[in-house]
């Protein structure tokens, strides 16, 4: 009889993707009132692809927790997580307060330990700061094998494997559990919140929490100097004959 | 996070990439790309079976309207034919060689619609910049008697602007510029040539939105939404151009130009002239500015997609959503479920729905000021529909992609009703309990003579389907062919036009009359109206160039 997986999804909310960021009057951030937030498209892939094991063998998963470390607002996504599937869920919550890749690794660590999770799926990044470095941390800190950045993932009795894509091919790893996974865009492809289960994920669980509640100090070890935007890229030329082009781009020193 | 956006942009997986291909729908490059198809089908067409056959009909060239419909309409032998003198003319007011197309090829883009059903034969398309350009150009036409057809995107669905023979087409496409914008009252003032995305676009900057919105929004001009009285998506909250066009400019055929832009909200001084032009599908002279009351853009929307069991069941969500969504319900479309088998094959995706396939899907959107007393009322309402029995399965989107993507599966069924080869379009009004017995009896009609099969390729007819706004009452009854003939059309007209006059409905509910219905504007309008239309097109265009052969 092998090991029941207690999985943990993590959940970030951050701005929608299909929605393009603006930078602050103050150069401080990015503008935040008045945007849609959804859930890490990332996470949501970690997410859907702990559903999709369980569907897989329903007997092989105990429990999954969908966790969110943010504003109160992150309910929304703990919702959506337990409209698609999630068993339970918590909400860390830390205000609007920017909590750094080390301080939610901290955070995770701790409910890891107070689940006894033995599986933690989780995005490989979130598309707000592009940071990629909480798997990694909380592999660190709990001293767990890590597979970063799954395009595939095989559960087989205490047996994980997963392949990841890398330049010109495949890497394939393997390793027991318990185990850190962060999930490439490629893994899978989220479903849509059906109507029943939104009804249903009503009724699950929600636990709020503060981070000094599992014990963890919020520090910031990294300031924020400016934020700008990327340059414009000024528009192309129209040239007239096949002599101005060469001309131009000798001129560029293009050749 | 910039890097991460592009990534995810960039990876998609393919259906999110289809997603935003698919939600301008008859684009106009959608005609160039089939026309794209034609050489390399020609190349490959033992590639795949099922595909080359499905080619083999969008490949064929369009057939000239003149020869299709040679029974119905001959040349009228007042206009002048085009000579060099006049070109010459037109090159002197235009000034500018990329104005004018002569080139054959060139011209096919104007001569053809994008279902790729009517073809002209105009020998020229004049591309004006300026409202005084417009002036000059059909002061001389009504001098010399040439026949003119305005032309926006060319997105319209009844052939109304394409030429039939040789006038001249007068594209507005050129004439694109956004001439301003008050924040305060919401007023948008723009050329008639600005493609309505980019109006919306720009709105949306402001924090406004264009009162109307359709799947041919990315090519589909403001001037000829105008023109056409074009319904779309959010009429049901917004209402139609009749009540958010504040005042137009407009050039009669004689050159004078009818300036209306500085037009108030409240103004009861003489007759609503401006009127008469919205609707009026370029007989009664070119739009060429339009004034337009914009509503504030909704911060949050929602969309969610339900499956139903019965047509009943549509119109029982639809009183139910109606009264419990109230202010925030901005749109509700009702789908029969074999517009998205074809869908399905169109986009290549799987239903989003996937607990089986229903007779019945209703899009539903909502939007509003605050995102959770909107989700709240949503999800309250679903939930009470679901707990009823009244909705059998259903989905709420979770971010603005499955926004989009949902939206696909009601704004790609235009497109996906075209795949076997073509399609005949009804866009008619009824009152809502006969609304879908129209498609029903269509389909008997149809079945009776034995020349529909879904995947039967030997039948020229694949299915009929049907679609629409309910909020509006509007139906859009799509016969997807496989080929255009005049078998399928007997079977079709009058029948279905009939039987909308027995329902007291209309034979356009949006689309209008063009070419395809005007013969039949006595089905909806009395002998009385169709005078007093008659009486108003002679007044203002006695010599009749503008967009002659159509309308009434």
């Amino acid at each position: 009889m092998s090991t029941k997986l207690r999985i943990l999804v993590p959940v970030k909310r951050v701005i929608d993707f299909a929605i393009k960021p603006r930078i602050n009057k103050t150069q401080t951030g990015v503008e935040t009132k008045g945007v849609k937030f959804s859930i890490n498209p990332f996470c949501d892939i970690a997410l859907e692809e702990s559903i999709r094991i369980r569907e897989a063998d329903k007997d092989k998963v105990e429990n999954i927790h969908a966790v969110s470390i943010g504003p109160t607002k992150a309910q929304d996504v703990l919702r959506t997580a337990l409209a698609k599937g999630a068993d339970n869920s918590t909400l860390v919550d830390v205000g609007d307060e920017e909590v750094e890749p080390l301080s939610v690794a901290k955070l995770l660590q701790k409910v890891v330990e107070k689940d006894n999770s033995n599986l933690v799926i989780l995005g490989k990044q979130a598309i707000d700061d592009d940071a990629n470095q909480t798997g990694q941390m909380l592999a660190g800190l709990l001293n767990w094998p890590q597979a970063t950045n799954a395009s595939k993932v095989e559960i087989d009795g205490d047996n994980v494997t997963v392949t990841r894509e890398i330049d010109g091919g495949a890497d394939t790893l393997r390793a027991k559990l318990p185990l850190i996974i962060t999930t490439d865009l490629r893994l899978n492809e989220p479903r849509y919140a059906s109507l029943p289960n939104i009804m249903k994920a009503k009724k699950k669980p929600l636990e709020k929490l503060k981070a000094s509640d599992l014990g963890i100090e919020l520090v910031k070890r990294i300031e924020t100097l400016k934020v700008v935007e990327p340059p414009v890229r000024n528009a192309g030329i129209k040239v007239e004959t096949v002599d101005e082009l060469v001309s131009k781009l000798k001129e560029l020193k293009a050749i | 996070m910039i890097g991460a956006r592009r990534n995810l942009r960039s990876l998609s997986s393919a259906a999110r990439a289809v997603k935003a291909a698919k939600t301008d729908v008859p684009r106009v490059s959608l005609s160039l790309a089939a026309r794209g198809v034609v050489s390399c089908a020609r190349i490959e067409s033992s590639a795949s079976p099922v595909g080359a056959t499905a080619r083999n009909y969008s490949t064929k060239s369009v057939p000239l309207t003149a020869e299709t419909y040679a029974s119905r309409v001959q040349r009228n032998e007042i206009y002048k034919k085009l000579d060099d003198k006049d070109v010459d003319y037109f090159r002197a007011v235009l000034s500018d060689n990329n104005g004018i197309i002569t080139d054959a090829d060139d011209l096919l883009f104007y001569n053809e619609d994008w279902m790729r059903k009517y073809r002209g034969q105009s020998q020229l398309v004049l591309k004006p910049k300026t409202t005084e350009q417009v002036s000059q150009i059909l002061a001389y036409c009504n001098e010399n008697k040439l026949a003119v057809v305005p032309q926006g995107g060319n997105t319209g669905l009844v052939g109304g602007s394409n030429p039939v023979f040789d006038e001249i087409v007068l594209s507005l496409s050129l004439l694109n510029k956004i001439r301003s914008f008050d924040p305060v009252s919401g007023i948008l003032k723009c050329d008639a040539g600005v493609i309505l995305e980019t109006a919306d676009q720009f709105l949306a900057e402001n924090g406004y939105i264009f009162p109307l919105d359709l799947g041919a929004k990315g090519s589909c001009h403001v001037g000829g939404n105008v023109a056409t009285n074009a319904g779309g998506l959010r009429l049901l909250r917004y209402g139609s151009l009749h009540g958010s066009v504040l005042g137009l400019e407009a050039v009669l055929p004689d050159g004078t130009i009818y300036n209306s832009m500085d037009s108030l909200r409240k103004d009861n001084t003489g007759y609503d002239l401006k009127q008469l032009f919205i609707g009026s599908e370029g007989t009664l002279g070119v739009i060429t500015g339009v004034s337009v009351l914009c509503p504030s853009r909704p911060q949050a929307f929602n969309v969610a997609f339900l499956a139903v069991s019965s047509y009943e069941a549509v119109q029982e969500v639809f009183v139910g959503a109606r009264k419990e969504l109230s202010e925030i319900l901005s749109a509700f479309e009702f789908m029969d479920g074999k517009s998205q088998i074809l869908t399905a094959r169109h986009l290549k995706l799987d239903h989003p729905i996937e607990s089986g396939d229903y007779p019945f899907y209703i899009l539903i959107e909502t939007s509003g000021s605050n995102k959770e007393h909107d989700d709240e009322k949503l999800e309250t309402f679903l939930g009470n529909a679901m707990e009823e029995g009244l909705v059998d399965d259903g989905i709420i989107a979770q971010d603005d992609a499955q926004v989009k993507s949902l939206w696909s599966w009601r704004e790609s069924i235009p497109e996906a009703s075209t795949i076997g080869g073509g399609v005949y379009k009804y866009d008619v009004s009824l009152p809502l309990a006969d609304l879908y017995g129209l498609v029903e009896a269509a389909n008997d009609k149809l079945q009776k003579a034995g020349i529909v099969g879904l995947d039967d390729e030997t039948k020229p007819v694949v299915e009929a389907i049907g679609y629409g706004h309910v909020g509006d009452g509007n139906l859009h009854l799509n016969v997807c062919v496989r080929e255009y003939s005049k078998e399928i059309e007997k079977v079709l007209e009058p029948f279905v036009y009939e039987w909308i006059q027995s329902k007291k409905g209309s034979i356009s509910a949006e689309h209008g009359l063009g070419f395809q219905k005007k013969n039949y504007i006595g089905y909806s309008k009395s002998d009385i109206e169709i005078k007093m239309i008659k009486d108003i097109k002679n007044h203002y265009d006695p010599n009749g160039i503008m967009n002659p052969y159509k309308y009434v």
